[in-house]
Order: structure tokens, then sequence, then C-alpha cells
């Protein structure tokens, strides 16, 4: 656990002044979150949320047939893809039909999962991110440090520097004038494109709908203007009803930013018809699974799947605003990504994550679909212990205190021994755990026990 | 695991107290006085020794009947945290041996409190512990919340006028047990003013071992109360209901070289009546 904590830590120091402009950006999601929280009935919407998804997840079997034959019956292509291998097998077959040589892509954490851009790259298809946090990262060849906010680790200045290098830009630029740069090349590359390369916020069974919530029009843009469009869903990302949506669409929204809605949604059916002569000729939705039935089986680690993605419990997370999304060193970061991680990408790979949290619960007061994610947490905990991954001098030292805790005649011994110390010596006590006295002053005993001052009476 | 108990998202009301002694009451009544057993936690009675007595004095003044069963140790909530349930159990088990007939479980702990009231519940899938742990969590209280929801007080004095004074949120006691008036209230109605202060609910970034484990994000978090805190104006102390934040907030304060006062809850209660600690 040190050394893998020490890894964790170096990560975040890495940053910079990443600590400034985490703090910023996810105290002002969250309160924009918390405002609109208070603007709706929200506990009641949560508890609603929870039903649907975890009817979806109890029946998902279903409904995945359901969202397939809509699909099918409305002009799209579906694909299921159980792996990455599958994922990256299928987009080649896309490519090397259309003859795709440029790709435009709307945000997607489940493209990082699957390291879509890498495949395409070396596809040699030229991959556009159109999102323009994620346009910047594309640039600085930095991955998404946030669900929503990809690059809000980075400050206004950083990306003066970063535009004035690479579009000649001065330095002063307003985000305006730099978001006016950016529009120019997304623009051309829009229409220039082959494919438009998507994941999905939602997929509604009923209707065979995907359903994409945005707030810069590239998504519009980018599920509309290629003759192309791939949507990678995650399997947990079905929705039964369209009734579901309007709910999911509004909560989603205002969990994630604050906004009652997002600027743009997206409602994807299928390719142009002969009555609906806009949009793609081709819609392909892949169906995504990639570790999350294993997930769905697992009775301590399924409920992380109810997650739509919002962010905001890495905005209310204390320790991410510390350390920023890259210090987890995993797709997902912050309080979701260290109970998802686990069941995705392995336990092993994904330590210390589910140990880096003080359990302070306030993500799980912002999640709108309320998942336990203390709960989760500790669970993972539980089975690292069981694994041997935890470290052994913690588990000697709780075995010890354990051994006393449970014999008072010893714990009364111990706690005597501890404040018969000489004064400079008595301060060491408990936290010879090091870490402590790396950022702390050394805690000070009392001058005798409670238990003393009690058998001498208390006037 | 969906129908395990932290999944609630707001305060609940507390457990109902199962001996029926709400009817009591204590201020007046010395003819059936409310009987509690102080559950003063390790670090209680290691590191905050006086303000535990602060708490008994308290108690007694209010006419509840303190009682202290010397067997008590710790709550296990350490290893809990840890992923050590094996030991958690066996100082689950004896904690719940230790108050078992206990009519009230009072701890100068919001976090400990937690442990007792919501945890154990977790941790006993054995018939007998479980049907303990259910019926002590419906006995255990953390102090401002018993004396405010149990003894029905929120007027312990008028000690604190003029005072200006900051509230910690402990975790544990905010978002788990639903605890945010009562302190505030008990605070304000002593004449204190409660300096309202942007991170107060926010983790002070203790967390048992995690303050260990992760010393520079722990400390991060404490410099992120204590900064907004400075900013919050003048402050004459600082008080929480929970040892460990305040163990933490104040270690670190004093290793930035601030100096503030941090004083646990119950001592500055007991001052608020009028009381010397």
């Amino acid at each position: 656990m040190e050394i893998h904590s020490r890894e964790y830590l170096k990560r975040a120091r890495e940053g910079g002044d990443v600590r400034a402009s985490v703090t910023g950006a996810t105290l002002s999601f969250d309160a924009r979150r918390r405002a609109a929280y208070a603007g709706v009935a929200a506990e009641e919407w949560r508890v609603w949320a929870e039903g649907v998804k975890t009817h979806l997840l109890t029946h998902l079997d279903r409904y995945l047939e359901e969202a397939e034959t809509r699909l099918v019956a409305n002009g799209a292509r579906v694909h299921w893809a159980g792996t990455q291998e599958d994922v990256h097998r299928i987009i080649s077959g896309i490519i090397e039909r259309r003859g795709a040589r440029r790709a435009v892509k709307g945000k997607s954490m489940l493209s990082e999962e699957l390291e879509v851009n890498e495949l395409l790259e070396k596809r040699g298809v030229d991959v556009l991110e159109t999102d323009l946090g994620e346009y910047i990262l594309q640039l600085l060849e930095q991955p998404p440090s946030h669900i929503v906010g990809p690059a809000i680790h980075l400050s206004l200045d950083e990306i003066r520097r970063l535009y004035h290098e690479t579009h000649g830009t001065e330095l002063d630029a307003t985000p305006d004038e730099l978001a006016g740069v950016s529009r120019v090349i997304l623009r051309e590359a829009f229409l220039a494109a082959d494919v438009g390369i998507t994941g999905g916020n939602f997929l509604v069974a009923e209707t065979g709908t995907v359903a994409l919530i945005e707030n810069e029009g590239n998504i519009r843009l980018t599920t509309s203007a290629p003759p192309v469009h791939v949507a990678l869903v995650g399997i947990e990302k079905l929705l039964p009803r369209w009734s579901d949506l309007a709910v999911f669409l509004q909560l989603t929204a205002r969990a994630a930013t604050g906004q009652p809605v997002g600027n743009y949604v997206s409602m994807i059916h299928g390719p142009r018809t002969v009555e609906d002569p806009d949009g793609p000729e081709e819609v392909h939705v892949l169906l995504v699974d990639n570790g999350r039935s294993d997930v769905l089986a697992d009775p301590e680690a399924w409920e992380a799947l109810r997650c739509v993605r919002c962010g905001a419990c890495l905005n209310a997370c204390p320790v991410y605003r510390q350390t920023g999304g890259h210090a987890y060193g995993a797709v997902y970061s912050g309080p979701i990504g260290s109970v998802l991680n686990p069941g995705l990408a392995g336990l092993h790979a994904a330590m210390p994550l589910p140990f880096a949290s003080s359990l302070c619960g306030a993500c799980e007061k912002a999640c709108p679909v309320r998942i336990p994610i203390p709960e989760l947490l500790l669970s993972w905990r539980r089975r690292a212990v069981d694994a041997g991954m935890d470290s052994r001098a913690k588990a000697g030292l709780l075995k010890a205190w354990t051994a006393v805790a449970t014999r008072p005649g010893l714990y009364r011994a111990a706690g005597g021994m501890l404040h018969a110390l000489p004064d400079p010596v008595r301060r060491v006590p408990l936290p010879v755990v090091g870490g402590w006295r790396e950022v702390r002053t050394d805690p000070e005993p009392s001058r005798a026990s409670f238990r003393e001052l009690w058998r001498k009476g208390i006037e | 695991m969906s129908e395990q108990p932290t999944s609630g998202s707001e305060p609940k009301a507390p457990p109902r107290p199962v001996s029926g002694s709400e009817a009591r009451t204590p201020a007046s009544g010395p003819a059936a006085p409310v009987r509690a057993s102080l559950f003063v936690t390790c670090l209680g009675d290691h590191f905050y020794a006086d303000a535990a007595a602060s708490a008994v004095r308290l108690l007694r003044k209010l006419g509840v009947e303190v009682d202290f069963p010397e067997a008590q140790t710790c709550c296990g909530q350490p290893a809990f945290n840890a992923g050590r349930d094996a030991e958690a159990r066996r100082m689950a088990a004896h904690t719940l041996e230790v108050f078992l007939e206990s009519e009230y479980v009072v701890l100068p702990s919001g976090s400990c409190a937690c442990m007792l009231r919501r945890f154990y519940t977790h941790l006993s899938h054995d018939g007998d512990l479980s049907a303990q742990a259910a019926d002590l969590a419906g006995r255990t209280f953390e102090l401002a919340e018993f004396l405010v929801r149990v003894l029905g007080v929120t007027d312990v004095g008028r000690g604190l006028e003029g005072r200006r004074i900051a509230y910690h949120h402990g975790c544990h006691a905010l978002r788990e047990l639903g605890i945010r008036k009562e302190p505030l209230a008990l605070l304000a109605n002593a004449g204190a003013e409660v300096v309202p202060w942007e991170a107060a609910e926010e983790c002070c970034g203790f967390g048992g071992l995690f303050s260990v484990s992760f010393p520079q994000v722990s400390a991060g978090m404490a410099d992120r109360k204590l900064d907004t805190l400075a900013a919050a104006g003048e402050v004459d102390l600082l008080t929480s209901a929970d040892c460990g934040c305040l163990l933490q907030l104040s270690s670190r304060m004093r290793k930035r070289g601030q100096d503030l006062d941090v004083r646990h809850l119950a001592d500055v209660l007991w001052e608020a009546t009028g009381g010397d600690s």
C-alpha cells in the first residue's frame, strides 16, 4: 500500500497547478448541482431513477433484445461487442468497407476505455476530437481527467499558451477567441469526415433511441454530417421506456452541470430514410460489454452500473479536488472510478483506489442514481485484504490493536503506559505510522486518560 | 446490498429508543432519571479525556445518571474501514457485550456513534449478534443529538455570549446520522455566534488510517478547511463533535504555524452552562 500510495501521490504531484484549477471547477459544478437539485423534488427523482436503473439492470437481457429489435426496425445496424477486441474488429470492418480516412469524434468515456483513437490511428484514419475540452487534450496528448469536463485540470493560461504555440493566437486571447479558432478547424473536419463516432448517454429499449447530451453542438454535427455514425453504448446505458428518458435527461443535466437540460439533446433513431432524408446513410450501434456483465453478476459491485456518467461524485469529492483525475491512473476517475475500475479492469490494476477515500459520503449524496459508493469502496477493501493486496504493516497493526481492544485489562494497561510516558516520548504514540508526522504535529495525549479521571471521580 | 441502510439518502429520524423513556422529562424528574452509559471511545479516552469529563458533567447537570462501563475499548471502526471485518467483528462483539444492559449509549463522537448505529448491523450476520446490533442501534446517540433529540434540551445556558464559534461537521454525524442543526442550535442558544464557513460541511481529511496512508491528500483536505475558515473572518474557536477530526485539524493547524483554539463540543457546551472544565 505504501508503495502504491506513493505512486498515486507522485502522479498527483506531477500535476503542478492542478489543485487550483480542479478545486475551482469542481466547486462551481457542485454549487450549480446543489442549486439545480434544490429547484426540483430531487430526492423523489433520485429514488425513482435508482429504481428504474435497478429494474433495468435486473432485466437487462430482455431490454437489450428489445433495443436491438427496435434499432434494426429503425434501420440501424446493431453489433454485439463482448470485448475491446470485438469493438476494434467491428470498427475496423466499418472503416475498411467505407474506405474511411477521416473521423470526427464526440466526447465519449467509453471510447477512452476501448482505446478507439489508438485503433483509428493505427488504421491510418485521421481522428479529431470535437468536444472543445477533448480537442485541447488531443493537442496535448493527454487523457481526460474528468467525466464531464475533460480538461478542467488546465488553467486558462495553460490553454492560451497551447493555442499560442499551435494556432498562433495572442497570449492574452479571450476564451471566445480561442473557441472561434477551434470552430473554424472543427467545422471543416465535420464536413470532410467519412465517419462520426460518439458514445451514448442513453439507449431507450422501447423505441431504439440513442440519446446524447451536450452543450457545444459538436455531437449534433458528428452524428449528422458524416455519412456514417458509429455509436458506442455500454450495455448498462439502456433505459426501458421512452418516458423514462424525459426524466433522465433532466436529472443527468442537473447532476452534471446544474443545467435543467443540456443545450443540445440528440436523439438518434436510425439512418436517413425516404421520408426523413437528413442524417447519415448508416447508423451503427455497438452494444459494449467489456467486463460489465461480470460486474453485474457481482452481488457487491453491481450497483456501480447504475452510473449515468454525470461526474457529480467527482465534483463533490474532497479527494478528487486535491488530486484531479489523472492521479487515479485509470479511465474513470473520482469516487465512481474507484468502485468501477476494480470491476472492469481488475482489483489489482485498480489498487490502491478503493483505499484512497476518507469515506466522507459526499459522493453518495450527490449521485443522481444513489450508488452507495462508500459501501462499494468498503467491499473492494475487504476483497483486497482477502487477496493479500493490502499492506502487511497495516494488517499487523490492526491485528495487534484488535488483540488489545478485545482484552479490557490489556487495553487499560496499554493506555496507562501511554499516559505514564515522560513528556517528549509520549507525544509519539499511535501514529508511529510515519504518514501522520509528515504533514502534522504529533498529537498530544491528555494528561491522564478519561478512565483515570473517572476513577478519581468527576466533580 | 441495495437493501442496506447506508444507501439511504436523506437524514432519517433517529431510531426510536427501545426502552420507551422519551416520555420522561429528565431535567425535572429526578424520580425517573434517564440513565446513559458514556462510550468515551479510544481517542476520547486518551486524547480528549477532559472533554469527555465535560460531557459527563454536562449530562449530569441535565439530570442524566451517567455510568462508565470500564470494560469498553474501541468500537472497531479502524478495522472496519480497512476492510478487515474479522477484526472489526470481534471488537463489535466486545462492545455489544459491554453495553448490553445500557439504557442509552452516548458518545462524544459522531463517527463512532455511526459505527455502532449503522455499521455493526453490516458486520453481524449471525442471529444473536445481529439482534444485539439492531437493539444497540436504537439506544446509541452522539452527544449533541442525545441532548436535543432524546432529552429535548436545546438550551444549556448562556455562557457563550459574544463568542464567535466555527463548527466543523464530522462526515458520519452529518451524512450518515443526519445531525446538522442539533450542535448549531445548542451553540447559538448559548449565545454564540456560529460563524458560517464555506467548507464547514466538507471532510477534514482525517478518515482514520486514510490520514496516514495518504498524508499529502489528507493534509490538502485539511488545508482547504483551514484556508476557508481563515477567510470567514474573526473566529474565537473551532469546535466539533469528533475527536478524530479535531486531532487532524489541530495537528495540521499547528504544523502550519496557525494558532486557533480548537476544542471538543462537549467542552464548549459545558462552558456554556457556566461550568469550569
